[in-house]
């Protein structure tokens, strides 16, 4: 399979396999008006299999975002043709407006114009809590 | 206007055990000295803005402003608020903040105080959150429990009723978790159990000892102090379980025969079944003590924050 190589960029690599699909829409990649290729199950010595996603556009990307899916992978920047920086990234301690609160209760889910705001209050968990009604992130709740 | 930062009480985790201890202090000192505080607050408007009711929460603020020479405004449902018209919460406070010294928040949203006190210029107390949390509640448990016990340590506490969706048992956990060889007796229905979370974030965390059970009287002879709670039908989304579980506990007389002498009785009112009437003539019923307490521990917590200490 040939995937051109891209000029200027991201190439997001050591992507878990499975979770590239979720940073590619988490990111809005199909509206960014560029090439994007999102390959998933590649073969990974480290791992045995990936996924990777190469984007042809140096864009602003919320990092936060793709830490929050999986803090395993590796941002390579590409410039003029070259990787100039090859960024890791953490678990981030607060998420702004990734996930959305699923609390009936949550004053978020009244309130117009509040940013969705979680806090990491155990890291190796990875448990998040809203900052507003402390209930606990669920699974999967992105605000897309 | 500008927004400065300024101290508000959101969630009893915002005082320390000092900030704690300095509050029951002047509490003590104004139960002593009423007279010594009746001008503290000459010229201060307190809002009380209870978008839920709550008649004795509200006024137990307002007489506390009032018997610190302040002055009080406010609404005590949201029909009778701007968000009824569908205004932010935001934009209520942002415009109330300019109106008053200090804002008492009732509101049946959960984290709505947090939203307050990042929009007001003024210090915002929570005065209840849905079921999240009522730090002013747990206050006025501290002064009770210590005023009768003479500490806040040592301590075998039975919590009796509904310990998952009370926020005045979650928080007052929280605020006791801090002193040293406390032992939480929880009593519940099963569907009513302390959250996980408590359990794991607050109890095993600061290695403080428990028991769960569903008996009110198998632990009764160990009690130092009994706090029961009323089921609350605003809590459930499903009226049948509520019909099932509101009278699964009822306290009377009988029930205490082999309570301690000294065994502290606490409420925070409003009770419906779960207290048999017969028991308010036993002398370790403390809950009216308690409620009157409240007024006492909300004027010290109202003057430390105008203070902005």
């Amino acid at each position: 399979m040939n995937i051109d190589t891209i000029k200027n960029g991201y190439v997001i690599d050591h992507i878990t396999a499975g979770n590239a699909i979720k940073i590619y829409r988490l990111l809005d990649l199909e509206n960014i008006g560029c090439q994007v290729a999102l390959i998933t199950n590649a073969k990974s010595k480290k791992t045995g299999t990936k996924d990777l996603l190469k984007i042809g556009k140096l864009i602003d990307i919320n990092l936060d975002k793709i830490a929050f899916i999986d803090p395993n992978v590796t941002i390579n920047i590409v410039k003029n043709d070259k990787i100039i920086e090859k960024k890791k990234i953490e678990i981030p301690e607060k998420l702004i407006n990734v996930c959305y609160c699923n609390n009936p209760r949550c004053i978020t889910s009244t309130e117009r114009n509040l940013n969705q705001i979680f806090n990491l209050t155990n890291k190796d968990k990875k448990i998040y809590r809203c900052n507003y009604c402390e209930a606990l992130l669920e699974k999967d709740k992105f605000i897309y | 206007m500008e927004k400065q930062k300024t101290r508000n009480l959101i969630d009893i985790k915002d005082l320390s055990k000092e900030e704690i201890d300095k509050l029951i202090k002047v509490a003590n000192d104004i139960i002593n000295h009423k007279e010594k505080y009746s001008h503290k607050c000459d010229g201060k408007i307190l809002a009380t803005l209870f978008f839920e009711p709550s008649t004795r929460t509200r006024l137990s603020f307002e007489s506390a402003m009032l018997r610190l020479g302040g002055k009080v405004l406010g609404f005590s449902e949201s029909s009778s608020s701007s968000t009824s018209k569908g205004e932010t919460l935001a934009d209520t406070i942002r415009v109330v903040s300019g109106y008053a010294d200090i804002i008492a928040m009732r509101h049946p949203k959960e984290g709505a105080p947090t939203v307050a006190a990042n929009n007001s210029i003024v210090p915002v107390i929570n005065a209840g959150d849905g079921g999240h949390n009522h730090p002013t509640q747990t206050l006025t448990d501290l002064l009770t429990i210590s005023r009768e016990k003479k500490r806040l340590d040592n301590l075998i506490i039975g919590l009796c009723g509904d310990l998952k969706f009370g926020r005045t048992i979650h928080s007052l956990i929280s605020a006791m978790s801090r002193y040293e060889n406390i032992k939480f007796i929880l009593i519940s229905p099963n569907e009513l159990k302390i959250p996980d979370y408590i359990k794991t974030e607050v109890l095993e965390k600061n290695n403080i000892e428990y028991i769960e059970t569903d008996s009110l009287e198998e632990y009764m002879s160990d009690l130092d102090i009994l706090y029961m709670t009323r089921v609350q039908k605003e809590r459930f989304f499903n009226e049948a379980d509520y019909m099932r579980l509101k009278d699964y506990y009822i306290l009377d007389n009988n029930k205490l025969k082999n309570a301690k002498k000294d065994l502290s009785i606490l409420h925070p009112l409003p009770r419906v079944n779960e207290i048999s009437t017969e028991v308010d003539e036993d002398k370790r019923a403390k809950y009216f003590e308690q409620a009157y307490n409240g007024v006492y521990i909300r004027m010290a917590l109202i003057l430390s924050l105008l203070e902005g200490k």
